[in-house]
C-alpha cells in the first residue's frame, strides 16, 4: 500500500470535470486508488463518490494506491493530481 | 399542398420539415413491472442511447465552444455510467419491482439531493446535473425525441407559443423558421427570430398532424405551404437563392469601417442573447455587442445562476471578443421573462411591475451576485455594465453605492477585478425626460425603443391585437429620441440605440442625422446598417 497527501491548487475544488478526469485516470492505471478528505473516503473510480466528498481547493486529501504495479500507479497518480488538481 | 397565413414577424424563406413542438411532460408514473430482467435491459438500452446523444453533444459543442466548454457533455455521459448510480436504478427494480422510468427519476432525486445539501455552491450546483442525465433517460424511456437539442436535422419550428425559456435551450443552428399561432411581432420569439436571421410567422392555425411533414415558410408574404407542389417548391427555392445572393454581396461590406460620408465614425455593435450567439458577432464583423442580455442565465435554469456560472459566461463572451466592448445588460427578469424560482407573485399589469431594476434593488443579494461576477469578468476584457428600466436618478446612486460595496468587497477578499464603462438603458418616457440630469451621472445611454414605445404610446407589446395601433415610427418618439442625445452630448456622455428601431433601416439616416453615436443591432442586420452608414451624409 502506497500513500501520499496532496494539497488541492484548483479553484474550485474537485468538481465535476476534475472528477471526471480522475476517475478516468484511477480506472486506467490498474491498481484500487482511495481518495480520503475530511474524514470521508471513495472509491477513485466512482465518479459520484468523488464528487460527493466535496473537496475544495485547499483542501488536503490523502490518497491511497494498493494493487501489485503500485509502485508505478502511486506516482502515474502523483502527476495526475500535480497536473490536473 | 395546404396553405396558410400567418403574419410574418422576420423575412425569409425556409424550407425543411415540420417539428411540432409540445411542452413535453416529465410527470413519471410507478406502476409494477412483471418481467424485472427485461425491465433492466429496458434502462440499460435507454441510457446507452443517451449516452450516445451525449457523445454527439459532446463532439458537437467540441467544435463550436472548445473542448473545455464542452467537457460538461463528456461529464454528463460519465456520471451516466457511474456505478453508484447504475446499482441503485438496478436494485430498485429488482427489489420494488418498479418501472425503469420511477427507478431513474427516484434515484436522480436522492443523488441530487445530496450534492444540493453540499454548501460549496460549486458542488451543490451538480445537483442540477444529476437531475439533467436522468431526466434525459426518462425522456428515452418515454420515447419522447421532444428534446429540441438533439435533433438530427434543421427543422420548421411549429407550436402554439414558445417560452424564452424554452427557446433558449433550443439548438439554433438546427431551427429553420418559428411558425406560432399565438405571440405578437414584439414578443421575445419575434426578437429571437431577428437574432437569428430566420424567418418567422405568427398568428398560424398550427396543427399537430404537421409533425413531420415538408414544408416552405415565406416570411415576405406571410404564407406556410404544407406538402407544396413541384412547382411552389422551384420558385420558393429560387426565391431563397435570390435571398442568398443578396446576403453574398453584403459580405463585401466586412472589414470596412462604419463611417458616415462626412466622416463620422458609428460604433455598429451587435445584440445577443446567449453565449452561443458571439459567433454570429464575429461572423457579421460587428464592432463589439452593444446589448448582452443576461436574463438567458436565469431563464435556462431552474435555481438562481451562482456567481461562478455567470463569472464564466462573462468572462467567455469577453474573451471571444477580444478587446472589443462588451455592453451586458444586469438582469432584466419579470414582465413576460418569467422565472419559476424567483417566485413572482402574479401581476395585473407585468410591463409596469416588480422587474428588472426594481427586483436588483429589492433583493439586493442577486444584484451582488451578478455584480460580482461582472466585475470579476471585466479583467479579461472590455467589459461596460448597463443597467435596465431607470427611472430617476435616485435609482442610479442607489445601484452606485452597492457598486463601491461590490468592489469594496472584491478588494477586501483580494479577488481581482476589472474596470467598466457604467450605462443605462433609456426605456421609459421618464428617463428620456429626465436625460439631462441622468447624464451627468453615467458614462452611456442606450435606448431601449421596445419599452420606450409600449410606454409612451400606452400600448402593450404582447397584445397582439394592438399591432395596428403601434406606430413605432411616431413622432414622439423620435421627439424623445433627440432629446436623449442632445441631454447626453451635453453632459458628455455618448448615446445609443439597441432597440429593434436601431435596426429599422429606414430610420438609420434619421438616427444618424439626429447624431447617433451607437447602434445595436441583431447581428444579422450589422451589414446593412453599414452600408446605409457609409452612404450617409450625416450633417445635411
Amino acid at each position: 500500500m502506497k500513500t501520499f497527501n496532496y494539497k488541492i491548487k484548483e479553484e474550485v475544488g474537485i468538481h465535476a470535470r476534475p472528477a471526471g478526469l480522475l476517475t478516468r485516470e484511477a480506472k486506467a492505471c490498474g491498481a484500487k486508488v482511495t481518495i480520503s478528505c475530511n474524514g470521508k473516503s471513495a472509491d477513485a473510480t466512482k465518479l459520484m463518490a468523488v464528487m460527493s466528498l466535496g473537496v475544495k481547493c485547499f483542501d488536503e486529501v490523502t490518497v491511497t494506491v494498493e494493487g501489485e504495479n503500485e509502485e508505478e500507479a502511486v506516482t502515474q497518480m502523483e502527476k495526475f493530481f500535480q497536473k490536473n488538481l | 399542398m395546404e396553405t396558410y397565413n400567418g403574419k410574418s414577424i422576420f423575412q425569409g424563406i425556409a424550407i425543411g420539415k415540420i417539428l411540432f413542438y409540445e411542452k413535453h411532460q416529465t410527470e413519471v408514473k410507478r406502476y409494477k413491472v412483471d418481467d424485472k430482467e427485461a425491465e433492466i435491459k429496458r434502462f440499460e438500452n435507454a441510457k446507452e442511447v443517451a449516452i450516445a446523444q451525449l457523445r454527439k453533444l459532446y463532439e458537437k459543442a467540441c467544435k463550436e465552444v472548445g473542448e473545455v466548454n464542452a467537457a460538461v457533455f463528456d461529464v454528463h455521459a460519465m456520471m451516466l455510467e457511474d456505478g453508484d448510480y447504475n446499482d441503485s436504478i438496478r436494485n430498485m427494480i429488482e427489489q420494488q419491482e418498479v418501472n425503469a422510468e420511477y427507478a431513474v427519476a427516484v434515484t436522480g432525486d436522492n443523488f441530487s439531493n445530496m450534492f444540493a445539501e453540499m454548501e460549496d455552491e460549486y458542488f451543490s450546483a451538480r445537483a442540477a446535473d444529476i437531475k439533467d442525465i436522468s431526466d434525459r433517460v426518462v425522456s428515452v424511456l418515454c420515447g419522447g425525441n421532444g428534446r429540441v437539442n438533439d435533433l438530427e436535422e434543421p427543422v420548421i419550428l411549429v407550436a402554439d407559443d414558445l417560452a424564452p425559456s424554452e427557446t433558449v435551450q433550443m439548438d439554433k443552428e438546427k431551427l429553420l423558421a418559428f411558425v406560432t399561432e399565438q405571440g405578437s411581432t414584439n414578443s421575445h420569439t419575434a426578437i429571437l427570430a431577428r437574432t437569428m436571421n430566420i424567418p418567422a410567422l405568427i398568428g398560424v392555425s398550427i396543427q399537430k398532424e404537421w409533425n413531420g411533414k415538408m414544408a416552405v415558410v415565406d416570411g415576405f408574404t406571410g404564407t406556410m405551404y404544407i406538402e407544396p407542389t413541384p412547382a411552389v417548391l422551384d420558385e420558393m427555392t429560387e426565391k431563397q437563392k435570390k435571398l442568398l445572393e443578396e446576403r453574398e454581396l453584403l459580405q463585401e461590406l466586412k472589414g470596412k469601417e462604419d463611417i458616415t460620408k462626412d466622416g463620422r465614425k458609428i460604433k455598429l455593435y451587435a445584440n445577443i442573447g446567449n453565449v452561443s450567439d458571439v459567433a454570429g458577432v464575429l461572423k457579421n464583423d460587428a464592432a463589439g455587442i452593444g446589448l448582452f442580455r443576461s436574463e438567458f442565465l436565469y431563464l435556462e435554469k431552474d435555481h438562481f445562476p451562482t456567481e461562478e456560472e455567470q463569472f464564466f459566461a462573462y468572462k467567455t463572451v469577453a474573451e471571444r471578443m477580444a478587446g472589443k466592448k462588451v455592453i451586458i445588460r444586469t438582469l432584466d427578469i419579470g414582465a413576460d421573462k418569467q422565472v419559476d424560482y424567483f417566485n413572482l407573485d402574479k401581476e395585473e399589469n407585468p410591463a409596469m411591475g416588480y422587474r428588472a431594476i426594481r427586483i436588483c434593488l429589492t433583493q439586493t443579494d442577486i444584484f451582488k451576485t451578478q455584480l460580482r461576477a461582472l466585475f470579476r469578468a471585466a479583467k479579461y476584457g472590455n467589459i461596460s455594465i448597463m443597467y435596465p428600466m431607470i427611472i430617476s436618478v435616485s435609482e442610479v446612486r442607489r445601484i452606485k453605492e452597492i457598486v463601491a460595496e461590490v468592489k469594496e468587497e472584491l478588494t477586501k477578499a483580494e479577488i481581482p477585478f476589472g474596470e467598466v464603462e457604467q450605462g443605462i438603458m433609456i426605456e421609459t418616457p421618464a428617463a428620456a425626460v429626465m436625460s439631462d440630469e441622468l447624464a451627468k451621472e453615467v458614462d452611456f445611454f442606450s435606448i431601449g425603443t421596445n419599452d420606450l414605445t409600449q410606454y409612451t404610446l400606452a400600448i402593450d407589446r404582447q397584445n397582439a391585437k394592438l399591432d395596428d395601433f403601434y406606430d413605432s415610427h411616431h413622432p414622439a418618439i423620435l421627439r424623445l429620441i433627440q432629446t436623449v442625445i442632445d441631454n447626453g452630448h451635453a453632459n458628455n456622455c455618448w448615446v445609443g440605440i439597441c432597440g429593434e428601431l436601431g435596426a429599422d433601416t429606414t430610420l438609420t439616416e434619421t438616427f444618424l442625422k439626429m447624431g447617433i453615436d451607437e447602434l445595436s443591432v441583431s447581428p444579422g442586420f450589422v451589414l446593412p446598417i453599414r452600408k446605409i452608414i457609409r452612404q450617409t451624409d450625416s450633417t445635411n
